[in-house]
Order: structure tokens, then sequence, then C-alpha cells
């Protein structure tokens, strides 16, 4: 079990600055993500796009804003559970909540904040009639171990670098026939990965059905074919053991719409003055929250965070008098 | 009235939504659609790089090509069609007077 004093959720721009504010008023800090990188949106959405309303930075690149917080933070030695979603909450005899992740990792804190952002990012499930009945009997979104895909007749649908990657990968002597789709000519992934799938395809190595799109499943229990709606031709159906659709990540609200907390189109419902949830102990700072007048700005967010830790601290330790330390007075250990 | 053109919406289960749009706000048929409460997501904040706000393009109006951005978006869109844009790379200008536009399903 995992113990900290205020356990995040969510490791983008909001979820590490919390971090900090909690280091200055000695708070030991826990982040839980479910993306097996720090950084949330900035980094998986755009790292490389510039944002301008970061104060006293004209311009940063959204994934140096992520180094930066890494950096700003480190002093004070954050856990992390990363690739993991945060799944159940449970309070326990005394009082702390316990969080449970997917991989069933525990953790236990007397406050929790929601940074969540949009939610957790989750694979892009394509609108395909009876998809749920046939996923892990057939569909699978993520390939975890390709030596699952011996010998098996395999179907993959995507234009960027995962569908490149994998169809390459498998196509190399593991899978026993595979079938790259996708809805145009062109590819957006690395140009050594496309011109491979290319020289794949030339040597009759791969099918390669381009200007298509996997629209129908059929199968007795497990997938036995799909089809595909192809621009020219028409309908055509592939006889297949797996279809892997590799579309990229989108965020999804995801098990925290389950946690009993007032929730308001995807967002939490916040008090503005320490942006508590109607849960005591359990707070929300960033995009994942809402409140009148409402701005999902990261800068916001910073703010939210620091009056946040202020009133978790004061529930942690009723009896102290908490008195605002400038960091130009006080330092910040190791700098 | 000056700086607005009409907009026609039809959202996910097929209704018509006939609304105002300014010209002179910078804005993109993403934000105009969020704007007056459509149910469109714009995820990214109108970046291009998020697909959720997929819409097509009705009527004939002559908008500029899609870019590599845009193109490289709508890969991991669903339900493309030759008439596929992504709202946010819609600038709402004075030649969209009437422009027509349905909503995607989601994806």
């Amino acid at each position: 079990m995992i113990q900290t004093d205020i356990l995040i959720i969510g490791a983008g721009p909001v979820g590490l600055f919390t971090v900090f504010e909690a280091g200055l008023v000695k708070l030991k800090c826990h982040i839980i993500d479910a993306l097996p990188q720090t950084g949330g949106q900035c980094s998986e959405i755009y790292p490389k796009k510039p944002i301008y309303d970061i104060p006293a930075y004209p311009s940063i690149m959204a994934g140096e804003l992520t180094d930066r917080l890494m950096e700003q933070i480190k002093p004070f030695s954050p856990g992390f559970t990363l690739g993991e979603r945060a799944e159940t909450i449970e309070k326990d005899d005394e009082g702390q909540f316990i969080i449970t992740t997917s991989h069933g990792t525990k953790h236990r804190a007397p406050i929790i904040a929601i940074a969540a952002g949009l939610g957790c990012f989750e694979p892009r499930k394509p609108p395909v009639e009876g998809l749920a009945d046939f996923e892990n009997k057939g569909v699978e979104y993520i390939i975890k171990d390709p030596e699952f895909y011996r010998g098996k007749k395999v179907v993959i649908s995507g234009g960027g670098d995962s569908a490149l990657d994998w169809t390459n990968f498998l196509a190399d002597g593991v899978a026993s026939e595979v079938t790259l789709v996708h809805r145009r000519p062109s590819f957006r992934g690395h140009p050594d990965s496309v011109q491979k799938v290319m020289d794949l395809a030339q040597a009759g190595k791969i099918n390669l059905l381009t200007n298509g799109e996997v629209v129908g499943i059929s199968g007795n229990g497990a997938v036995q074919s799909v089809e595909v709606k192809h621009k020219s031709e028409g309908m055509i159906s592939l006889e297949t053991d797996h279809w892997i659709p590799l579309f990229g990540l989108s965020p999804k609200l995801g098990p925290i719409g389950e946690w009993n907390l007032n929730i308001k189109k995807n967002a939490i419902e916040v008090d503005t003055f320490d942006y508590s949830t109607n849960v005591p102990g359990i707070y929300a700072i960033g995009d994942i929250n809402t409140y009148p007048g409402k701005l999902k700005l990261i800068l916001c967010g910073f703010h939210e965070a620091t009056l946040m830790v202020q009133s978790a601290y004061k529930r942690i330790y009723p009896d102290k008098n908490l008195v605002l330390k400038y960091t130009t007075v006080t330092g910040v250990p190791g700098m | 009235m000056e700086n607005t053109i009409k907009v026609i919406v039809i959202d996910r289960n097929d209704e018509r939504h006939e609304i105002e749009a300014p010209t002179d706000m910078n804005m993109n048929m993403m934000e105009l659609c969020k704007s007056y409460e459509l149910p469109v997501e714009g995820t990214c904040g109108g970046m291009a790089m998020c697909a959720s706000c997929h819409m097509y393009v009705l009527s004939a109006h002559d908008l500029p090509e899609r870019s590599d951005d845009e193109e490289d978006m709508l890969d991991e869109a669903f339900n493309v069609e030759d008439n596929s844009r992504l709202g946010c790379q819609i600038r709402l200008e004075d030649s969209l007077n009437d422009i027509e536009v349905k909503l995607a399903p989601v994806g």
C-alpha cells in the first residue's frame, strides 16, 4: 500500500504543480496517471506546440513546460504510479481514502486531488456494430504481446505510426497474414515506416487496402471476418482471426464519473473557496472541474492547485495555523 | 447584420439549427458550435490535434483545402467522407454565409 498526504490523479501540468505547492507546506504527494509518461495532454496531444500564456514565458513548448515542472517538483520527491488508471475509491476506518488502480495497486491518503484534465486517455473505438461483443475475442486496441498473433490472420486499421509499425513487425514472420486497411493512399507516419509498408505490399508480403474502412465484424463468439467499405470496389469481406483498430487515444472521464461526485457536463462541480467537491477530502482542480466563470487554462489550474493545498493542509492539521511564507524568504529545498 | 453570417448545423439527431455567427471574432466552426452548446467536443481546443470536431460540409461553399495536419487527424476519425472537415479548421468568414454542416457521429 502506497501512503501519502495528497494523492493526485493526473500528471498533467496542474497535477505536477500541486506537488510543488504541497511541498512548500511539507505535504507529500503521489501521482497516478493512466498514461505511461507525465505531462498529460501536454505530452500526449501537443508536446511540440508553443503555449503563450504561461506567465514569464513569452512562448514555451508544451513538452518543455512538462519537463520544467518535473524539475521544479524534484526537490519534493513525489511518487508516481504511471500507466495505471485510478479505478475505485473507498474510505477506511480512519477516514482515509484508498484508491485502487486498473493494475490493482493500492494507494492511501487523507486527501485526493483530482487533476485529471479531460479524463484518462483510452483507445479510440470505431463505431462498428457489435464491437463490444468482440473485444478480447479477436478485437484488440493495444498490442501487449506480439506473440499472441503468431500464425494468425490479422487485420490492422489506421494510418499512424502504431498501425505502420505493427504491420511491419507482425508481417516479419509473426502473423500468417497481415492486412492493413487505411482510409486514404497516404500515411502520416514516419517516412521510413511508410516506405517499409509500401515495400512489403509490393513484395506481396502484406495486403494493403487503402481507400477503405472497416465497417462491420462477424463471427460466432470470436472474430471470423471483417467487412471493409471500399471507395471504388464496394464491400469487401476479409477472413481474419484478429482486428486491431489503431486510431490513437482520446480522453474519457472514465471511472471518476462513478465516484459519487457532482458531475455537470463531464466536469466535477467544485466550491471556488478551495476547489473542494461535494465529498469532503476530495478536491478537483484544472480542466476537470467546473464552477461559474470557469476557464480551462493551465494558469488558472495553477491558482486552483495553490488554494486547494492550503485547504488540504487545514484538513490534515486542523489545529495548526498555516502562515503564508514566500519562497523568496524561505527558499525551496535543494535550490 | 454586419459581420454576421447565417450558419446551418444539423446535429446527430438530424435536428436543424440555424444560427448566427460573427465573422469579426476570429472564430471557427468548432468554437461556434460549442458557443451554441451544440454537442461538439473540441478536445484539443482547435489545434487540429484531435478529431472530435469532425463534421460534413453539405453546402457547396468554397473552402480552403485540408492541410496535412487536418488530413492526419481525419485518419483518427471514423466515417470519413469526401466532404469531411475538422470544424476547428473552418474559419468563419463572410464568404461562408448560409454554409450548412452536419455533425459526424461520435467516434
